[in-house]
């Protein structure tokens, strides 16, 4: 289990200013999202790894499952704590995502919305929760699976909505465009809409959490290398501890962002799927 | 010049992430500027305005998301 609570691969005990090994500044590097490996099966030749990450992202799918289970199991008229709590989430998708985004005939899609913005709001969190600090969603892998869920998602709403031919000529060539602009603008919407969308959908979202974890790490192992018996290495430990509470607060902000343009995103994206018009 | 290119120690990729960020930094800062003007001026449009704010700082993002992960990517 020394994996789940190492803090950083590159910080060695005793490696401070000025001290006696003279070793500098331990810079964290892409390393610190390499985990040890838990366990590990073989399923017809594939072999599993079960790390970290894996364990984190189990974990909040099972509090998401059973949480949202409890809450609406029973739904009651006068809804008890844990309902109106549930409630509560799912009025904030539907009003402030779907509908805003997509309208009445967005109503089909909340679960999914539903689904994704809890999913990845939890497991971004998990950035910052004590004991784990770590988001899985730092390692491309998970947000590349959500980005693809997306993007079959409304690649099919699309097509079965509007029909292959009408998806692609309305995708292509937007109303009131001169004809000679099409010759560039064509391209590139198909390309913008098939390919760029989903990968940056994916880009975005890893290298938000990639950066805050790098972040929080180089103010966390500044703070313990600088802690030194001199001046600069007392005030400069303050000062790093004093940025890793800042930043701690930032990355909260920005999970939570992160989780809601995504699902925006992908709201939007469904609803240019549905409508005929561009 | 070439004397002085050469003369740059470091990492480039730190270099090629500060130049990817310049135009996001503009873009973002004009997305928003606007969206709080626009707010100002008619709150009753909050949630459209906020929801295509948002949209429009997405795109303008993914550029320097782009440019700090590439140096990961391509060392």
């Amino acid at each position: 289990m020394a994996s789940l609570v190492d803090l950083s691969a590159s910080w060695a005990p005793g490696c401070h200013l000025g001290g006696d090994n003279g070793c500098g500044f331990p810079a964290p590097g892409t390393e610190i999202f390499e985990f040890g490996k838990i366990a590990e099966y073989t399923i017809f030749g594939i072999t599993f790894t079960i790390d970290k990450p894996v364990i984190l992202v189990l974990l909040c799918s099972a509090l998401i499952i059973v949480f949202f289970t409890v809450a609406f199991a029973k739904p009651r008229m006068v809804p008890g704590r844990v309902q109106s709590m549930g409630e509560l989430c799912y009025v904030f998708i539907r009003d402030q995502i779907s509908r805003e985004t997509i309208g009445k005939a967005g109503d089909k899609y909340i679960a999914f919305l539903f689904s994704l913005f809890f999913f990845v709001f939890l497991i971004n969190f998990m950035g910052i929760f004590p004991g784990a600090q770590f988001a899985p969603t730092a390692l491309f892998v998970y947000p590349v699976a959500l980005a693809v869920m997306v993007w079959l998602t409304y690649m099919f709403i699309g097509l079965k909505k509007q029909g292959p031919i009408k998806f692609f000529t309305n995708m292509m060539f937007p109303p009131g465009v001169p004809k000679p602009v099409l010759v560039i603008l064509a391209p590139i919407e198909f390309i913008s809409n098939v390919i760029i969308r989903p990968f940056t959908l994916a880009i975005r979202l890893m290298a938000n959490m990639f950066a805050g974890h790098l972040l929080l790490t180089v103010f966390i192992v500044a703070a313990l290398y600088l802690a030194s018996p001199s001046v600069i290495g007392v005030l400069g430990t303050a000062a790093s501890g004093v940025m890793v509470v800042i930043m701690t607060g930032f990355e909260f902000l920005i999970e939570g962002l992160q989780a809601y343009i995504f699902t925006l995103l992908t709201a939007s994206y469904i609803a240019g799927s549905l409508s005929n018009e561009h | 010049m070439l004397d002085l290119i050469a003369e740059v120690s470091g990492n480039l990729g730190a270099i090629g992430y500060g130049l990817a960020a310049i135009g996001p930094g503009i873009g973002i800062g004009i997305i928003f500027g606007n969206g709080v003007q626009a707010i100002a001026r008619q709150p009753e449009a909050y949630g459209v305005i906020r929801q295509n704010m948002f949209i429009g700082f997405a795109l303008a993002e993914a550029l320097a998301l782009l440019g700090f992960v590439a140096p990961f990517v391509f060392t």
